[in-house]
């Protein structure tokens, strides 16, 4: 389904976008399947209407709010971002959404909200990969509150000016551009404002490769690969050279976070 | 008397071509533009891939031969190995010009620091000693230090198989299993080989100087 933007312009970058097919058919959305293509073959099933969403925790206004009443106050922005995976590529895409900030903003957390934590709709009918242990199940992200509330943090419903398909993380999700893509997760039902840093799936399964923080970094390395460049996918596919790019601090977003890490150290807090 | 039909010497080159298949598909796929969104990634795997399959055709034609009583396989088997050889030093090419193309100051750090790399970096060179003394002529120069000297197949075929099964990003081992696969295949090729082992060491250890 089309969507109605409001404004568009806002931190967007004018690199070469990533086709449509291909930000829809090269995935990881480990519900549906770990290979790439899985999402877009095996996602048919999954219902993303009607949809709502549990807020919870050290907030005033909490409970089960619909996915209309979620968006409703807000006018939808796009926002053209890179979106760099862990595994060492990238993406340029158009994504269709409202500031998490404003959101969240609606529901008052309080003093004792330092984190916030997401959960991903479980749903084994509907999502074959679930009946693998891949991952703790239900998938688990979270974000500091200052990272929750920063203007580039994106609640997404689309991307390219139409609903988000089921293997993007339809109908809502999260998208942290400065922070690697597992961040960013997908078909949100839950919210909880909470004191300590939440616990999340990857960095359960795997704590050595996937850090709570997670930002971009190209001098912090996976243990099994380099960060410092990454292939970019966009544009037509038959550029098979010169795909590789630099990557950067936070994605390229440094002048808008970096502050938010003064004197903490990034290879620690990876 | 007309000599007797040499079927295999007939068939080989039909080997041959077979074993190009996959280059062929690869490359019409390429030019196709239809290797999928990331198509150096999947450059990468396919090669690697056959590379890996025709290593372990290379490591089945003995066993086989025990158990079908057909001792023609052999005579495929230095194909086989060539063509192993031959399908990972492209993945290797692909790697370093196509995909680090550009950023070649990363070699060494990547093959030295990675270990999925490190391991994959080994057995490509571990092949080439073996490519090298493929030939006939390097066989008989060699004599018995030619049969020793291609047992580094076994250890390379490890590594080969590790830097599938580090490579894989976690929990596709899980879901997927396909390197896991891999992995139980060689073993049963090395297990088969166990007996011969056993008996050989048997006959050394009883001091009895045969041969």
């Amino acid at each position: 389904r089309p969507l109605t933007i409001a404004q568009r312009g806002a931190y967007a970058t004018d690199e070469t976008q990533t086709r449509l097919h291909d930000a829809t058919h090269y995935n990881n959305y480990y519900e549906f399947g770990t290979g790439k293509d899985d999402p877009a073959k095996r996602s048919g099933r999954f219902k993303p209407e009607p949809w709502s969403v549990d807020i919870a925790g050290h907030a005033e206004v909490t409970g089960r709010v619909t996915l209309e009443d979620l968006l409703k106050p807000h006018p939808l922005q796009e926002r053209i971002y890179r979106m760099r995976c862990v595994e060492a590529w990238s993406m340029v895409i158009p994504w269709v959404g409202i500031p998490l900030g404003d959101v969240l903003k609606r529901f008052r957390p309080t003093a004792q909200a330092k984190y916030v934590a997401f959960t991903t709709v479980e749903r084994p009918a509907e999502m074959p990969g679930l009946s693998y242990p891949v991952l703790r199940w239900p998938y688990r992200e979270g974000l500091r509150i200052d990272e929750a509330m920063h203007p580039l943090t994106l609640l997404v419903v689309g991307l390219y000016g139409r609903t988000l398909p089921n293997q993007n993380g339809a109908p809502l999700r999260l998208v942290v551009p400065w922070k690697y893509g597992f961040k960013g997760i997908k078909s949100i039902v839950r919210i909880d404002f909470t004191e300590s840093e939440p616990t999340t799936s990857w960095n359960l399964s795997a704590g050595d490769e996937y850090g709570f923080y997670a930002n971009v970094n190209p001098d912090v390395s996976h243990p099994r690969w380099s960060q410092a460049t990454e292939r970019r996918i966009a544009g037509d596919g038959f550029n098979l050279l010169g795909n590789r790019v630099a990557t950067l601090p936070f994605n390229g977003y440094a002048e808008h976070v970096a502050s938010l890490y003064a004197g903490m150290d990034l290879r620690a807090h990876y | 008397m007309p000599r007797r039909l040499d079927r295999i010497a007939l068939s080989k080159p039909f080997v041959f071509a077979a074993c190009l298949l996959p280059l062929a598909w690869i490359t019409w796929l390429a030019v196709q533009g239809g290797l999928g969104p990331d198509p150096v990634a999947r450059l990468e795997h396919e090669t690697g891939l056959w590379a890996l399959r025709l290593l372990l055709a290379t490591l089945a034609a003995a066993p086989l031969r025990r158990l079908t009583g057909w001792h023609g396989l052999i005579r495929y088997r230095r194909m086989l190995g060539l063509f192993a050889f031959f399908y990972a030093s492209v993945h290797l090419a692909i790697y370093l010009v196509i995909d680090l193309g550009g950023f070649w100051s990363q070699i060494l750090a990547e093959i030295a620091k990675r270990p999925f790399i490190t391991v994959g970096f080994l057995a490509w060179l571990l092949m080439i000693p073996l490519a090298a003394t493929s030939t006939r002529a390097m066989m008989r120069r060699l004599g018995r230090h030619w049969q020793q000297l291609h047992r580094l197949v076994y250890p390379l075929a490890v590594l080969a198989v590790l830097h599938f099964l580090w490579q894989v990003k976690y929990g596709e081992t899980i879901a997927v299993r396909e390197p896991v696969i891999y992995a139980a295949v060689l073993a049963v090729l090395l297990a088969a080989r166990v007996p011969g082992w056993l008996r050989q060491a048997g006959v050394r250890g009883s001091g009895a100087q045969q041969q």
